[in-house]
């Protein structure tokens, strides 16, 4: 993180509520360019509705959201790849019928300019170039993620561990400069675990990716991310790095009751 | 069950790899087949030529479908509708002057533009809402073909002119056969191009997850809208054909039974297979003259004179489409073109099973 340059991504004053329910209440946070940023917080806590505030989803009821200095409260969900955030989601999200290769591809959307007239005549307008084109970036990723084996196969018929793999795929097809990734590692094995934390960091050392995540794993968070975002009941409880913010009495209140101010911080660090 | 590819063909280019036919067998089978439905006209009767003719301008109205229904995850119920119209339409710039060649791809378009107006809802609309609106699409274009006398005909219906090329009149089946080859296989050509390439990928897209297509930057609407304009071409082009195949036109043909079995044709075909939509309306077509073959068959016999074939063969037919459908929905949701890779499947792993 350096100190002084302008955030890539900030939100000012997030509200979000659903009827009676407030989801969020005046959420502020920045996330600066090049850190891996989380957003832990218990169930029901609000954050997922905050990435689904950043990524479009949901507009916020107050507030705004800006992305590299641009307001991008209201544009649309489908205007995000193009802003320059991508995102993976909680409950896997991919196109099951279509294989691997297609689902990676269609993060390729907004970079791949020819429409239905041109696919139509593919040899002729110029459509073949472009997929080609993509295809050999495409397989990059795929390289990176190590899910070769699987390119043709539809990925609905792909084992739980591999879809996550893929969804990632997709989204760092979308060549995201803010990456949001909701749970990526929920449901994992330890390997998986592990696996995937150096993925998230390849991606953000080399591919120079910002990346945003929601993440419950506390081992994971203290040892990957630069900056924790802790929301409690729709409030922001606390912003700052993970050894610090894990240590604030009201987070612990928040994550283990009002008895146990007197825990230990690695008790904390590895509780679920 | 994934793509498979005989040992020992490696692909060395990622052009190699996105070919439509990936093996050499199934370009040479490409090829044959094509040669062999050229070599049609001269081997086939009459009767079965026209068959092969209809099969052709119901499969390219039956791909449009599938494309709305199989590729999209939309539906519609007006399908019939827009076919008609692609065929009033057809003999309308044919009576302009506009010479019937041309006049077919126009019809086409002029197809696109009310499908697309009717398309509007489906931007928002799904399921059975969907269903709703395409149902009152297809009343209004009927009531619209019952009354606009300038357009339909009206009772009378619509004489059209065979199409002609360069002084040659292709009014014949054998000759006719050709245009309707040459649409067939360009419209199956420009879909299959479609499918594999950025917007095909959109529409599967919004099908499978539209709420994670919209945040890979799909715009639903857009997709959704386009779907039903292409589907429209696919029905007006159909219909044009069969327009000027027949060289007469009613309104009476296109009722909501034609666009049911237009349903049929891709559910039985299977949905989002783009050689399904041939299959099916091959299985759609055939499936009444082995319905009389059977009739026939059985002539005088016990089961003959006990049911009445003969005075009921009209109503034997719609059951056996009836029943058709519902032995597929429940024995082979995917259709032929699953069965059909499976037999591909089983011909190349004998005597092993996978």
């Amino acid at each position: 993180m350096i100190a002084g340059a302008p955030p890539i991504l900030e939100a000012v004053g997030i509200s979000l509520r659903f009827g009676g329910v407030a989801a969020l209440r005046e959420v502020s946070f920045a996330v600066q360019t090049g850190e891996v940023f989380s957003i832990i917080g218990p169930n029901g806590a609000g954050k997922t509705s905050m990435v689904n505030c950043i990524s479009g989803r949901y507009r916020p009821s107050e507030g705004s959201i800006w992305f590299e200095g641009r307001d991008i409260t209201r544009p649309p969900a489908n205007r995000r790849p193009a802003i320059g955030i991508g995102r993976t989601f909680q409950n896997l999200a991919l196109f099951s019928h279509m294989t691997v290769l297609d689902n990676i591809m269609v993060g390729r959307h907004h970079l791949l300019r020819r429409g239905f007239l041109s696919g139509m005549a593919y040899w002729i307008g110029g459509a073949q170039r472009d997929e080609i084109a993509h295809r050999g970036e495409v397989e990059e990723i795929i390289d990176f993620l190590d899910i070769q084996h699987v390119r043709k196969a539809p990925a609905g018929t792909l084992p739980y561990g591999l879809r996550k793999r893929v969804e990632l795929a997709r989204a760092v097809a979308v060549k995201p400069k803010l990456l949001l990734l909701d749970e990526p590692m929920a449901g994992m094995n330890l390997e998986e675990k592990e696996d995937m934390a150096r993925c998230i960091l390849d991606l953000n050392e080399e591919w120079g990716m910002t990346v945003l995540m929601i993440e419950h794993d506390m081992g994971v968070v203290m040892d990957i991310s630069q900056r924790v975002l802790v929301l409690d009941f729709g409030r922001k409880l606390a912003e700052g790095p993970p050894e610090v913010v894990l240590t604030d009495p009201q987070v612990r209140r928040a994550y283990l009751g009002g008895a146990s101010d007197g825990a230990p911080a690695g008790e904390l660090a590895t509780a679920p | 069950m994934s793509v498979m590819t005989p040992a020992g063909d490696y692909r060395e280019s990622y052009h190699a790899d996105m070919c439509i036919f990936p093996t050499r067998n199934s370009r040479w089978a490409m090829l044959v087949g094509l040669a062999l439905c050229c070599a049609a006209p001269l081997v086939l009767d009459r009767y079965a030529l026209s068959l092969m003719i209809n099969i052709g301008m119901l499969g390219i109205a039956a791909l449009g479908l599938n494309i709305l229904v199989g590729f999209t995850g939309q539906i519609s119920i007006g399908h019939a509708a827009f076919f008609g119209f692609g065929a009033f339409a057809s003999a309308g710039f044919a009576d302009l002057g506009v010479p019937v060649l041309l006049a077919m791809p126009l019809a086409a378009l002029a197809t696109t533009a009310v499908g697309l107006v009717f398309g509007l809802p489906a931007a928002r609309l799904k399921g059975l809402y969907l269903v709703i609106a395409t149902l009152a699409a297809q009343f209004i274009l009927e009531d619209f073909f019952a009354r606009a006398q300038w357009f339909s005909g009206g009772v009378a219906g619509r004489v059209t002119d065979a199409p002609n090329l360069f002084g040659v009149a292709l009014d014949t089946d054998a000759r006719y056969f050709y245009v309707v080859l040459l649409w067939v296989v360009l419209s199956f050509c420009a879909v299959a191009n479609l499918v594999r390439t950025r917007d095909g990928r959109a529409l599967i897209a919004v099908r499978d997850h539209y709420l994670s297509a919209e945040m890979m930057g799909v715009d639903l609407a857009y997709y959704r809208t386009l779907s039903f304009g292409i589907a429209s071409f696919f029905a007006g082009l159909g219909g044009a054909l069969y327009a000027h195949y027949l060289r007469f036109v009613s309104v009476e043909a296109f009722t909501i039974l034609f666009s049911i079995q237009f349903l049929a044709m891709v559910i039985i075909g299977g949905l989002g297979s783009v050689m399904g939509s041939l299959l099916g309306t091959c299985f759609m077509v055939l499936l009444p003259e082995v319905v009389q073959a059977v009739a026939d068959a059985l002539q005088g016999g016990a089961i003959d004179r006990a049911l009445k074939l003969g005075s009921s063969i009209a109503f034997l037919r719609e059951m056996t489409i009836g029943a058709a459908i519902i032995l597929f929905l429940v024995f082979e949701p995917e259709g032929l073109a699953r069965r059909w890779r499976l037999i591909k499947a089983y011909w190349k792993l004998y005597p092993y099973s996978y």
